[in-house]
């Protein structure tokens, strides 16, 4: 790549930092360039985010619909699986998966409440609401 | 208190804070192409079984931890490198150290990392940043893709230290020995060593998931995708691969430039045409792998998206792959 060539498309990084790319110079030689983003990852990016997105909506609706508890909205929402949240808690896969059930879910302890909700860096009253505050 | 350090910004965070902590002990000729080079950094895997946010497991790079410790170890340079159960002893070891003059290495996990757009926030333990001092309750923070030094505070260091799942840190830091003296003799050995250690790990590694033989493979199935998993989940595969191609940490060109740069550089040290060519060869290889990077854009923003797209991005693979089986042959075949 040459060095005139490094993309220089804004995305949400390059609001924050550019980034350094290695490129060649006229005489060939590799030097330094700063570029502040590539339409062609930001586009990868937002894909990935949209898939999320509607995996996060998928997960609300199904609370809603009381067929999961608002673990799986926030599991979703943290893009954590069993084993992560398992990790984050020290609750087993198998009890974590029993806590998406609705009815398992209303009885938890606040002991147990405020593991999940430390894990997920919210309150556990809006683990209970699913309210989302940050960005 | 803050101890003595230069904050440079470089495209990769492990090859970026290794070439970093080595210049701050007075090995100030150790750039990042020649610490990812000497650490034999290069690498290309897809393990099918494997699933990763969702998407397929693909690596252009070595597995984390190994560029710092190889370089370090062909220069001579003994290392520190701690995990910790305890928090709190993590804690104290970090400002321990800190105290005794040393600015130390940390790996992290990037979702909890708040200086982050949230959009590169995912649950990626392995990025590595350099802490140089505390004040008050922040720790000064020198993160090698950000432009500036930042400040994480107690609280927000230990939570990503301290990340959970796949490769969890577990609070690790690391920091090399002062001291040591390199010599432009050491460093030509290093760039021997590292040269010959990525010519094997491309060229003769077992298995048809990783090395050329990974890229040409990775090729192939890439013409079944849009069969095998129908059009919108091709789209989000070819997305991960763009991702780990391009992503913050690649320099571009997944890593290709990156070692294009390293070979120019060993030049200087080591005359000799054949790594002038390829250099040529790698700058080659990282164009290809952004072309397909485009059309792969092209496939997964819906423009595209017949068989023959996909057969034509399998193929830009298959090139790739020869032109780096290329490349690394005649690295193998330099007589030193």
């Amino acid at each position: 790549m040459k060095k005139e060539d490094v993309p220089q498309d804004l995305g949400s990084l390059g609001k924050i930092t550019r980034e350094v790319c290695y490129a060649t110079d006229s005489d060939g030689k590799y030097t330094t360039q700063l570029s502040s983003g590539w339409e062609v990852k930001a586009q990868a990016l937002d894909l990935a985010w949209q898939d999320i997105d509607q995996r996060v909506a998928t997960a609300k609706q199904k609370v809603l619909n009381k067929e999961a508890s608002p673990l799986l909205f926030f599991m979703e929402y943290r893009l954590m699986d069993a084993s992560i949240l398992a990790d984050y808690t020290g609750f087993w896969q198998w009890q974590i998966k029993r806590h998406l059930k609705p009815e398992v879910f209303d009885s938890l302890s606040d002991k147990k409440l405020q593991k999940y909700a430390e894990a997920f860096n919210i309150k556990v009253a809006d683990l209970k609401s699913m309210n989302v505050h940050e960005s | 208190m803050r101890v003595d350090f230069v904050h440079r910004q470089s495209a990769h965070c492990e090859s970026g804070v290794t070439s970093s902590l080595l210049q701050n002990i007075g090995a100030a000729k150790i750039t990042e192409p020649l610490a990812f080079g000497m650490g034999a950094g290069l690498f290309f895997a897809y393990i099918p079984l494997i699933k990763v946010n969702n998407g397929p497991a693909i690596a252009f790079r070595t597995f984390p931890g190994l560029i710092f410790k190889r370089t370090c170890k062909a220069l001579g340079i003994p290392i520190v490198r701690k995990k910790f159960s305890s928090k709190a002893e993590a804690e104290k070891y970090l400002q321990d150290a800190l105290a005794a003059g040393s600015p130390v290495g940390c790996q992290v996990g990037v979702y909890y990392l708040s200086y982050f757009p949230r959009e590169y926030r995912f649950h990626f333990n392995a990025h590595n940043l350099i802490v140089f001092g505390k004040e008050d309750d922040n720790y000064l923070i020198s993160d090698p893709i950000m432009e500036l030094p930042t400040t994480l505070t107690t609280y927000e260091l230990e939570r990503v230290r301290f990340a959970k799942g796949a490769l969890a840190p577990k609070g690790q830091i690391y920091y090399p020995a002062s001291g040591v003296e390199v010599t432009d003799d050491t460093i030509r050995k290093a760039i021997k060593n590292g040269i010959k250690l990525n010519v094997s790990n491309m060229l003769n590694i077992p298995g048809w998931f990783a090395g050329v033989n990974g890229i040409k493979f990775t090729g192939g199935r890439i013409k079944n995708w849009r069969d095998s998993l129908g059009l919108e989940k091709s789209g989000l595969y070819l997305a991960q691969l763009v991702r780990m191609q391009e992503e913050i940490g690649t320099g571009g060109g997944g890593f290709r430039y990156m070692y294009g740069a390293f070979l120019q550089e060993a030049h200087g040290f080591l005359p000799n045409e054949d790594l002038l060519a390829g250099s040529e060869k790698f700058t080659e290889a990282g164009d290809l792998w952004r072309t397909a990077a485009v059309l792969a854009a092209g496939i997964y923003k819906g423009r595209l998206g017949s068989q023959a797209d996909f057969n034509q991005m399998g193929d830009y693979l298959i090139e790739i792959a020869e032109i780096e089986r290329k490349a690394f042959t005649g690295l193998k075949n330099i007589k030193w």
